[in-house]
Formats: structure tokens, C-alpha cells, sequence
């Protein structure tokens, strides 16, 4: 017996009002760890993954990402009834990320306000939620934020790849959309191929068994089922954008799904500034909101370790001509630049022990 | 413990909030409820567009505890795009010379050391070299 795959879609069409993307400006080339840990021996990756300043984390990330978003939406803080900040680096472990942001970003009081997790989909969780929460119209505009300061133990291969940044979406009506939401499906199984115990510092990984039957089955279930129950193949898309927790994986997604490079190119962020964990698929499709042209048809999936996919199909809107160029551009934080010695990278990321 | 004291000043840090006079406009920060200008009370919260220059500057090798961990570090004088002038940290600077009218703006940045691992977390503004 055939299950009737159900599309997660609100009852009000919504959509992306306001768009922001956020990067740190330092750079930690992959071939500088490789020199410490190996010798320079091996392949590589990335290119450079991006490190927080010492005064930066999730919080603050997620305030300058928010702020973009806003002035991009054009519409009051005020008017945010929830302020959601998806990340698996929450700067406390007990004690709300989202109500830092509220605050500094002008929503409170009168707003929900939450921090979800889920390893690397955190941000498309929020995202869902936020669909539900306008689609059903218990509120016009909701903030879902994916951000991480992600870790990597020394030595250990997601050192080279575990970066930092996110994006942050204002979730409301479609008729004020940049981009309409048309549809979303989650595809979830429990599958442990990267976890953090409490109280650790650095995340366990499964090395090669978060390939085949962790990032490529979730994402793969989840985009087939989606192009399937939309009834589009690839060729509806102008552009694709996926997790990217190398350069590699997304790129063979892509291609075992029937996605061209052409298509991935503009969300493909990872070889210039890592994995940014949460906010790695979001960031791409921020990019891609920079450069897409009204009735642009997009395909987002996300995907977190533990493991789950979050496939969202998006339409852009004539809307987004007016409203892009209110706030920083995603590749102009890509390209602003900083590179970092592995020395500087120990002290910035707090690995010196002083005491 | 200063808990009560971070959270007084949470609207002003973290999103340089002031206010405005309703008599003569003026924009007050920080706040203090009276207008520095006219006198007259000044209670409406305004906030701050985050804009504006250096107006004088100096750099920190020896810093007080709380804030070592980033020194050395430059600290500024900004008069802001509405008028008042505020001293805060200059960040995202690299090897980039300061100078007095460079035009910053501001971001929400951490103010003290992040190594505590149990303290609170202070957050608020800081000012860096205008992007774009």
C-alpha cells in the first residue's frame, strides 16, 4: 500500500517578507589547519571557513542578521509576534537566545519568543514553524533565525569545515512577500550520526556513516518527495540550494536529484565560508534572493544530523526588486575578509587554556 | 552582583536607545529624562539610527578586568548623526588606522570577556567602520 504523501502547506498562502544574512569577517584557511594536523597531506574540504570575532556569538550574529531583515520587510519589530533563533551553539545552555534578539531588535514584550535545535536544520525548523504560525493567522509576521558559531575538536575533520553565520527570515502574508512559500515537507528518522552529550564541548561524528545513510538518504527522501508531490522536476527551477556541510556533498545531492551546477551555484557559500551548521542551507538561499528575478522558482532543502530534512519550494514575488538592495548583501559579507593564522584562530576561539 | 544593573540598561546597549525632547527635539543619549539642552523633561524613547563619526580615539594595551581577554583594543569618542556624543569600543578594525571622522556605525557586540563560564553575558553597542 502506497501512503498519499501530504505537502505541509498553510491555509493562508505566506511567504518571505524580509530577508538578512550575517557572516564574521574572519577567514581560517583550510590549508593553515591541515599544516598543523597534517603535514599539508590530503585534500581539503573547503577553501576557508569563516571564525567569530571574540565579541561575537550566536546573539549577536542573529541581532545584525535580524536588523537586515527588517529594514529589507519595512515593517516594525513591533509588528513580530514570535522571534525564533534556531542554533546548536545557543550562547547559554538555560536561558533564551531569542529574547536577546528581541530585545535589541525593538520586538518586545508583546511577542513569543523561543530557541529551537535541531544540529544543522535549527534555522528551516523555525522556518515550518513560522509557516504555521502566519498560515493559520494567529499572527501576520513571525522572525525565524538560523545561526551557529559551530564547533570542531582540533585535529578532527569538522575543525576544517565548522564555520560561522546564519540568516534570518521575516515570515508573513505572500501578498507582501519577496518570495511566496509555496510548500514545505520535513522527511525526519532517528539516525545518530552526530551528536554533543551536555557538557561537552565539542560534537562526536559517525566520519563516513554521516554520508550515505544520514545526509544523502534524508536529503534525497526529502527533495524527491517533493518535486514528486508538486508534480516539477528540475528544469522548473531557476535555482537549488542545500546543506552544505562540504563542498562535495551538496554538489552530488544535486546532481543525483537532477540539479545542474548552474542551478547550485549562487547558494553554494561553503567552500568560501564553511559550514555554518543552522544557518548553512538559509545563507544560500539569502544569496540567492540577492540575484533571483520575479517568478524565479527555488528549491531549498535543509538538513541537521540526528537526523532530519526540511525541503521548502519558494516563487519569487516582483517585490523582491524594491526591497533587496535596503540592507547588506549576502556576498558582500562573503567577500569582507580577514584572514587568520591557525595561532590567532586558538585565541579568538577560546581553545588556549588560561587557567 | 551587577545583574540588576546590565538589565537597567538593556534598551540603551543593545540597541542605543535614547530619547528626545519634545520641547526643542533634541536627542538625548543616554537617556536621563531631562533635556541637556532646554531643560524642559525629555521621556519619549528614541532610537538611535547608529550613525555616525569618530571624534576622538585611543587604543587600550592595558586593560581593567573584564575586558583583557580582547585587549589590546581602541576605544571612541562618536558623535552620532542625531548629536550626542557616546565612548565606545571600535571593533571589526584589523590593521585598519583610525581616524577622527571615520564614519562608523553601530553593531550589538559582546562587552566582556567570554572565557567566564559562569557569569552573565553582557552584551551591547560597539561601533564599527561603515560596510558598503
Amino acid at each position: 500500500m502506497t501512503e498519499k504523501i501530504e505537502l505541509l502547506k498553510p491555509q493562508r498562502p505566506v511567504g518571505i517578507v524580509g530577508y538578512g544574512a550575517y557572516v564574521p569577517r574572519y577567514r581560517l584557511p583550510a590549508k593553515e589547519i591541515s599544516r598543523i594536523w597534517t603535514e599539508g597531506q590530503g585534500g581539503l574540504p573547503v577553501t576557508e571557513k569563516s571564525v567569530p570575532g571574540p565579541d561575537e556569538d550566536v546573539a549577536t550574529m542573529s541581532i545584525e542578521a535580524a536588523r537586515n531583515a527588517l529594514k529589507r520587510a519595512g515593517i516594525h519589530a513591533h509588528q513580530l509576534r514570535a522571534v525564533w533563533v534556531g542554533s546548536e551553539s545557543h550562547p547559554y545552555a538555560v536561558k533564551p537566545t531569542s529574547t536577546i534578539v528581541a530585545e535589541a531588535i525593538g520586538a518586545v514584550p508583546n511577542t513569543q519568543a523561543a530557541d529551537w535545535e535541531f544540529a544543522c536544520k535549527a534555522g528551516t525548523e523555525a522556518m515550518v514553524a513560522a509557516m504555521g504560525m502566519v498560515g493559520s493567522k494567529m499572527a501576520d509576521y513571525t522572525l525565524a533565525i538560523g545561526m551557529d558559531t559551530a564547533q570542531g575538536r582540533p585535529g578532527d575533520p569538522l575543525e576544517y569545515t565548522a564555520a560561522a553565520g546564519g540568516a534570518a527570515f521575516i515570515i508573513g502574508p505572500a501578498e507582501n512577500s519577496v518570495a511566496e512559500i509555496e510548500a514545505s515537507y520535513s522527511f525526519v528518522t532517528d539516525t545518530p550520526d552526530f551528536f554533543r552529550r551536555a557538557y561537552q564541548k565539542y560534537p562526536e561524528h559517525g566520519h563516513r556513516f554521516t554520508g550515505e545513510p544520514a545526509y544523502f538518504k534524508h536529503i534525497t527522501a526529502a527533495g524527491e518527495t517533493m518535486l514528486k508531490a508538486t508534480g516539477t522536476t528540475p528544469e522548473d527551477y531557476a535555482y537549488a540550494v542545500f546543506h552544505q556541510p562540504n563542498a562535495k556533498f551538496p554538489q552530488n545531492v544535486a546532481s543525483a536529484l537532477g540539479f545542474t551546477r548552474e542551478q547550485i551555484k549562487t547558494g553554494l557559500l561553503v567552500p568560501m565560508i564553511g559550514n555554518t551548521y543552522s544557518g548553512a542551507a538559509i545563507i544560500g538561499l539569502t544569496a540567492i534572493l540577492d540575484v533571483a528575478k520575479p517568478g524565479d522558482k527555488i528549491l531549498m532543502v535543509s538538513y541537521g544530523s540526528g537526523a532530519g530534512s526540511d525541503a521548502m519550494v519558494l516563487k519569487v514575488t516582483e517585490l523582491i526588486d524594491e526591497r533587496r538592495d535596503k540592507a547588506i548583501t549576502t556576498i558582500a559579507y562573503v567577500e569582507r575578509r580577514t584572514e587568520i593564522d591557525y595561532a590567532e584562530y586558538v585565541r579568538m576561539r577560546g581553545k588556549l587554556t588560561m587557567k | 552582583m551587577d545583574i540588576p544593573r546590565h538589565w537597567r540598561l538593556r534598551k540603551q546597549r543593545y540597541g542605543l536607545v535614547g530619547e528626545v525632547c519634545e520641547s526643542c527635539n533634541a536627542k538625548v543619549f543616554p537617556p536621563r529624562d531631562i533635556c541637556p539642552e532646554c531643560g524642559k523633561e525629555a521621556k519619549t524613547l528614541y532610537t538611535f539610527s547608529g550613525h555616525g563619526e569618530v571624534y576622538s580615539y585611543t587604543t587600550v594595551f592595558d586593560a581593567p578586568a573584564g575586558f583583557d581577554e580582547t585587549a589590546p583594543y581602541t576605544v571612541a569618542m562618536i558623535k552620532l548623526d542625531e548629536g550626542p556624543l557616546v565612548t565606545a569600543q571600535l571593533t571589526d578594525l584589523e590593521n585598519r588606522k583610525v581616524e577622527i571622522g571615520m564614519p562608523v556605525e553601530m553593531v550589538t557586540r559582546k562587552l566582556r570577556n567570554a572565557t567566564d563560564e559562569r557569569g552573565l553575558l553582557v552584551y551591547g553597542y560597539k561601533f564599527r567602520p561603515v560596510m558598503n
